[in-house]
């Protein structure tokens, strides 16, 4: 590593010389500043954002996301197709052929074993690999030649994209974590603190939730990339002080995740240091209305379960009016500012994707009144409406964070305005999100009228998340309350439609499902309600060029790219 | 003494094991998941294995005797390797972090340094600022001095370093630009030029932790000082003619420091805990900031070993406390 180091610093030195603008290393030094510090750079032992951030610097795929949603192919030549021949007609085998002369930051050559390694490793029943989806359905991997590859799955799949596509299934040497596999992935530290890569920079130093120290990749397959000799991935801290090292004291030149207050970011920017961009993906904050009944009076095989319809948000009157009263534009100015667009969809992107669902914008507390009043609502002596004795009165939760809870109160006053009872709960988020069954406060259990949280789906194929709507993949005890379909939500022409989608592969048809039962689960039953399409704002120095903020990739896909602007 | 200390040591065993057994119930009751951080597109079969992976299945006195087995037996044998060069712990499990996968006691070993420097040079610099304020502000009782120190204390006991850290950095880093608001802990001191960047990066977070010591030492001075100026023999001193100076800083303080030292020597093991808000806010990776990570992640085995090793080092302390109370007092004696 010592010589490493010094070899790279004599390229530095060299660069100083006329017209070497294109030579690696030619930039010296850029300081990137994660406020949640990494703690492991294999993203297959971790699910962090942090950490596969990290590790998108040192180890890659075979091929990326660009910040359209496109595929680029990395390590593969190209990506493959029914059309080019790379995904077998009846959708069922996928075979990528990887560049030649690819070699490991180590210097030995990357080969298709290394790829048919990767999936080994992340596929070994003890694992506990956080990556194991992308890997769903995969019956083989098997190496064809010392550049093919091909992946064969047990039944078609139309989006054969899920393993060795995108930040979080990238390329491990095999001759490193040869004897890492299973129960012992964890006790490989030094592998897994600095994996050997293909990527533009190589690990010098790791310290766990702290400091990462880079250098280039000799061997990068681009002579001329990256433009910097060394790297400084420091993390620790908080939002507020990321935004501060880059915007106003210059003190690092790039910053992940400004989750900051509108006002407070936009002061910020007034340094004059830097810029902050924000790019928009599939993260959608909602509220999700129980369709079952969460009244603490029934016994726990009961509560929250489907044997028991909600007692007023199985009317769909109610639940949307509950959307209608709320005004998305205002959450959006209170909490997000550049980080957020208001939306009534739950598939928000990529565009292809989205449906022209744009009903919820515009608030409507008059409209709401009417609706529930038409529905047989009608207000008491409180003020609070009751049909049948049943009293429109929310239990209203979500996790502890600041916007939340400013989002909860807002929401609170609005439904008091077309009758509706509200009382706010804010649970810690490691138990809200937490998957404890015996813990009555997950968002799983749903031991409450409606929620709010964020979620989002992995790629730009929303297949998977839609089909978790599924009848019967609910939460509930059978299942340790386990379960991706929060709402309870059953509808089977929507589980026709989840089949449907999984037979299909051209995409425009696949589009048109998408959107279809995006809207089936939104503006035609307002089980889910999206309030905020959130997109992630990270900030860079002025004197940082050519990032292209990508949210579905990681965010620093491109860093061999990134130079200093003069 | 030397009865007394050992005494102490030996029944300093079962305490230590019940605080043990208390911390690793009270993390295992109280609610949590460590795959609360891994994105909601991770399904829940996979977290169910990434769990098991982590050792989570095994039941709950199974997990706790294993962590007592590798901290008590495999974690000094990795220490006595480390030393010596033998290899007794080679191929032994040890206390693995479940958020990085590896050893805690290396993390813990990575980050004591900047702790004690940093946390280590605060207290210092706040006893050495705290003695002379408490003994002047006592000498001179309701003067102008003792006013504004008895001010100035109830700012750094009332004032929380989560408000002073920020109101420093906005100050010194964002509008005066001296001082750097991140601190580089990859910083190796090797000449004059990287100790005065040692330095610039070190001052503001020992001045907010400083400010709170001495808050606390002077006034423990003051008042101890005050008992001891009154006594009959501090007349006696003045009356054979001693000069104020010998009578002030012999034999007033002397018999002063006696509380002030169990005072010091029980706030040390809070230097090793670290200090988890100052060092969060200056992003230094000290033991503090490690314990807070931990906790946020659920990192079970890490928050368990950090505050076991803070429980033996008060324990400790204690005892220390203790000892040299009997020595710098020798009326008194615990045989």
């Amino acid at each position: 590593m010592k010589i490493k180091s010094l070899m790279l610093g004599a390229v530095a030195a060299t660069a100083l010389a006329p017209a070497a603008i294109a030579e690696r290393g030619s930039d010296g030094h850029v300081n990137i500043f994660y406020w949640q510090a990494p703690s492991i750079i294999n993203p297959y032992l971790s699910g962090g954002n942090k950490d596969i951030d990290a590790a998108s610097l040192v180890i890659e795929p075979l091929g990326r996301y660009d910040p359209n949603g496109a595929l680029v192919p990395y390590l593969a030549t190209e990506i493959p197709t029914v059309a080019n021949g790379g995904v077998s007609e009846d959708l069922t085998s996928i075979t990528w052929t990887l560049k030649p002369d690819l070699k490991w930051s180590d210097g030995s050559p990357v080969t298709a074993s290394d790829v048919k390694f990767s999936a080994t490793y992340c596929m070994h029943p003890q694992g506990g690999c956080a990556q194991l989806a992308k890997f769903d359905g995969v019956e083989s991997v098997e190496a064809l030649d010392d550049l093919r590859v091909r992946v064969t799955f047990s039944e078609p799949k139309p989006n054969p994209y899920g393993p060795f596509m995108g930040a979080l299934s990238p390329i491990i040497q095999m001759a490193q974590f040869e004897n890492c596999l299973g129960p012992k992935a964890s006790e490989c530290t030094d592998a897994n603190f600095g994996p050997i890569g293909t990527g533009p920079f190589v690990v010098d130093e790791f310290r766990p939730n702290d400091v990462i120290s880079m250098s280039a990749n000799p061997h990068y397959r681009d002579q001329a990339k990256p433009s910097f000799a060394t790297l400084t991935f420091k993390g620790g801290g908080d939002a507020t002080a990321a935004g501060r090292a880059v915007l106003e004291t210059g003190e690092f030149d790039y910053a992940w995740n400004l989750q900051l207050a509108p006002d407070v970011l936009a002061k910020m920017l007034q340094g004059g240091k830097g810029t902050a961009v924000a790019a928009f993906g599939s993260i959608v904050e909602r509220l999700e209305m129980n369709l079952t009944n969460p009244s603490p009076a029934l016994d726990a095989d009961t509560r929250s379960t489907v044997k028991a319809p909600h007692p007023f948000l199985s009317d769909q009157s109610v639940r949307q009016a509950l959307s209608m009263a709320i005004d998305r534009n205002l959450l959006v100015e209170v909490g997000y500012g550049q980080a957020g667009r208001p939306t009534c969809n739950l598939v928000p992107g990529p565009a292809v994707y989205a449906s022209a669902n744009t009903d919820c914008l515009i608030q409507d507390i008059a409209g709401a009144n009417k609706m529930l009043e038409d529905a047989g609502w009608i207000a008491g002596g409180d003020g609070i409406r009751v049909k049948d004795g049943v009293r429109l009165s929310i239990l209203f939760q979500s996790s502890t964070n600041s916007v939340r809870q400013d989002f909860q109160v807002l929401i609170k006053q609005w439904w008091s305005q077309i009758g509706v009872e509200t009382e706010l709960r804010n649970i810690n988020a490691a138990v809200y999100f937490g998957a404890d069954p015996g813990s009555p406060d997950t968002f799983q259990k749903f031991y409450a009228d409606v929620e709010m949280h964020a979620n989002y789906f992995d790629g730009t194929d929303p297949q998977s998340y839609l089909a978790s709507y599924r009848c019967g993949n609910e939460p509930k005890p059978d299942n340790q309350w386990q379960g991706a379909n929060i709402n309870r939500y059953c509808d089977p022409d929507y589980d026709l439609l989840i089949d449907e989608l999984g037979r299909t592969s051209d995409l425009s048809k696949r589009y048109d499902l998408a959107k279809k039962m995006n809207e089936m689960l939104t503006k035609e039953t307002y089980t889910i309600v999206p309030l905020i399409d959130r997109g992630l704002v990270s900030a860079h120095a002025n004197t940082l060029g050519g990032v292209l903020m990508n949210t579905w990739d990681s965010e620093l896909w491109n860093a061999a790219d990134w130079h200093r602007v003069k | 003494m030397l009865t007394f200390t050992i005494r102490r040591l030996i029944l300093s065993v079962p305490t230590l094991l019940f605080i043990s057994l208390v911390i690793f119930l009270l993390l295992e009751l109280a609610p949590g998941d460590p795959m609360a951080q891994v994105p909601l597109t991770v399904p829940p079969e996979v977290k169910a294995k990434m769990r098991e992976a982590l050792g989570l299945g095994e039941p709950m006195h199974v997990r706790y005797w294993k962590w007592l087995v590798q901290f008590l037996w495999i974690e000094p044998q990795v220490l006595f390797d480390s030393t010596f060069g033998t290899t007794f712990s080679e191929g032994k499990q040890r206390i693995l972090s479940w958020q990085t996968r590896s050893p805690v006691m290396e993390m813990v070993a990575q980050r004591l340094p900047q702790t004690l420097w940093v946390v280590g040079m605060a207290y210092v610099v706040g006893i050495l600022i705290a003695l002379p304020i408490g003994i002047y502000s006592a000498y001179r009782q309701y003067s102008v001095f003792d006013q504004a120190g008895t001010f100035v204390t109830m700012i750094g006991f009332s004032v929380p370093p989560f408000f002073t850290g920020p109101l420093l950095i906005m100050v010194f880093a964002v509008y005066l630009g001296w001082f750097p608001s991140v601190y580089d802990t990859t910083h190796e001191v090797t000449n004059w030029a990287s100790l005065k960047v040692q330095l610039g990066q070190m001052i503001m977070p020992v001045m907010v932790l400083a400010l709170q010591t001495t808050a606390q030492i002077s006034r423990f001075m003051r008042a101890s000082m005050l008992d001891n100026l009154n006594q009959d023999y501090v007349r006696t001193a003045r009356a054979k003619g001693l000069p104020e100076k010998m009578v002030v800083l012999v034999h007033v303080l002397r018999n002063s420091m006696i509380p002030v030292v169990t005072a010091i020597a029980l706030g040390i093991p809070s230097i090793f805990g670290g200090a988890i808000i100052t060092e969060v806010v200056f992003k230094v990776n000290g033991i503090g900031a490690q314990l807070l990570s931990a906790l946020q992640a659920n990192d079970l085995p890490s928050v368990q070993t950090i505050t076991f090793i803070i429980a033996v080092l008060i324990v400790l302390f204690n005892l220390i406390a203790d000892v040299l109370y009997g020595i710098l007092d020798p009326r008194i004696r615990y045989d």
